[in-house]
């Protein structure tokens, strides 16, 4: 079987994978990282986004052969080491930005990429826009939205703004 | 997914050679598209040819030309404000395609090289008279476009560039299905200094095509009263659960005149 060597949250991993193995199979099913979940299987619902290099993708629409040498971020791989939170999950949480909690892996890291791309600030439009490939069936996005805005200035080193 | 193996080549030479090698090898570009088909198992490849190695990448603006890799992403095209000066609406254009997760990963050259009857790049590429390069040649994108899912690419011929006459004015303007963002109707304008392009996706029963009513009528006259009164027949037009033909014909001529109207 064909051989993927990747880097995974800051760990190296080689592992045996088929040539048709998605990059989801290899991170939930090889590497037990199950926080990357699997909505649709059809790139519609962005349940599965990670980080491939820097920017988000949807790990049920790449094969895992294909992101050889290239470093993947999935939700366990963004709080740091002592367990504190990173600043979208913090805000999610202070927000509510969540109830059933399926599509939030995959809200967060979006959101952390949209944040990244846009470093002189974010209007309520572009965040709505930027979420069009994740798909939430409990919060009516009102609340991701928000946590996103107040995410921004903390994660561009700005003071933090409270929670209404 | 049926299973399959898989070729990662280093070089355009080496990947045309092990598609050339075996005639059910395919070719690998971002894969938005080619991997949902395989999981649908609408398509049982041997072997897939992962282009994704290539040095097929970047956007190259000239005076009155715009050069674009093969296997630059949607997000690099929708990203770059160089391009967005010089030919705004193929900038706005990407920036529509998917969502920004399938931009990161979904190429110009596999949207051109699958030519979907519902995807917006080959409509550019028509309106702005573009060449498309391969491995062995080069094909004015009125020659390549030959009906649905079809194109003059031979079985293991790789698209390498693709590169667009720059307009005076231009501008993309689509009706999305609201579930897939493919466009139901999607209009390209691009006006040259001798004639208006205007390029029609998602509607034809034939895939993409060129409006020459319209052209007419917006060469003599770039205004949206110019087309106002031009119908468009339905014949050759789609019907599907999304939208009849005749929707789709009054569709081209709303869409169109928000294409005029925007072109910049």
């Amino acid at each position: 079987m064909p051989q993927v060597s990747l880097t995974v949250n800051g760990k190296q991993h080689t592992v045996e994978v088929e040539g048709r193995t998605l990059l989801v199979e290899l991170l939930r099913e090889k590497l037990g990282l199950t926080g990357t979940h699997v909505g649709c299987d059809t790139s519609q619902c962005g349940a599965c986004v990670v980080h491939v290099d820097g920017l988000a993708v949807k790990s049920c629409t790449m094969l895992a052969l294909q992101a050889d040498g290239m470093a993947v971020t999935t939700i366990e791989g963004i709080a740091a080491a002592d367990g504190t939170l990173h600043p979208m999950q913090e805000m999610f949480r202070e927000h509510h930005a969540l109830q059933c909690g399926f599509c939030t892996p995959g809200m967060v890291m979006t959101a952390i990429d949209l944040v990244n791309a846009h470093p002189d600030g974010l209007t309520d439009k572009e965040i709505r826009e930027g979420l069009e490939g994740n798909l939430c069936r409990c919060t009516g996005y009102h609340n991701i939205v928000k946590a996103i805005a107040a995410a921004h200035p903390l994660m561009h080193g700005q003071a933090p703004k409270a929670a209404e | 997914m049926y299973d399959f193996a898989y070729q990662k080549p280093a070089s355009v030479a080496d990947a045309v050679k092990l598609l050339g090698d075996d005639p059910d090898a395919k070719a690998l570009a971002g894969g938005q598209t080619f991997i949902p088909v395989l999981k649908q198992r609408l398509a049982k490849p041997s072997t897939i040819v992962d282009l994704g190695k290539l040095d097929l990448r970047g956007i190259t603006v000239g005076a009155d030309t715009v050069t674009i890799g093969a296997m630059t992403t949607h997000a690099a095209v929708a990203s770059s404000e160089e391009l967005k000066a010089k030919i705004p609406g193929l900038q706005e254009l990407a920036s529509w395609i998917g969502d920004e997760a399938v931009r990161h990963r979904g190429t110009m050259g596999g949207s051109l090289a699958n030519n979907d009857p519902a995807a917006c790049y080959p409509s550019a590429a028509l309106a702005m008279d573009a060449t498309i390069k391969t491995d062995r040649r080069e094909i004015k994108a009125d020659d390549f476009f030959q009906g649905m899912f079809t194109t003059a690419l031979e079985p293991n011929e790789i698209i390498t560039s693709i590169t667009f006459k720059v307009p005076q004015k231009s501008a993309y303007e689509k009706f999305r299905n609201p579930a897939s963002r493919y466009a139901i109707v999607g209009v390209f304008v691009a006006q040259h200094a001798n004639g208006v392009r205007l390029a029609i996706t998602g509607a034809g029963q034939g895939g993409v095509f060129r409006h020459t009513a319209f052209e007419q009528a917006l060469s003599s006259n770039f205004s949206p009263d110019a087309i106002a009164g031009i119908a468009t027949p339905p014949d050759d037009l789609n019907g599907d659960i999304h939208a009849s033909a005749e929707y789709r014909a009054h569709l081209i001529n709303v869409v169109a005149r928000r294409a005029v109207a925007k072109a910049r």
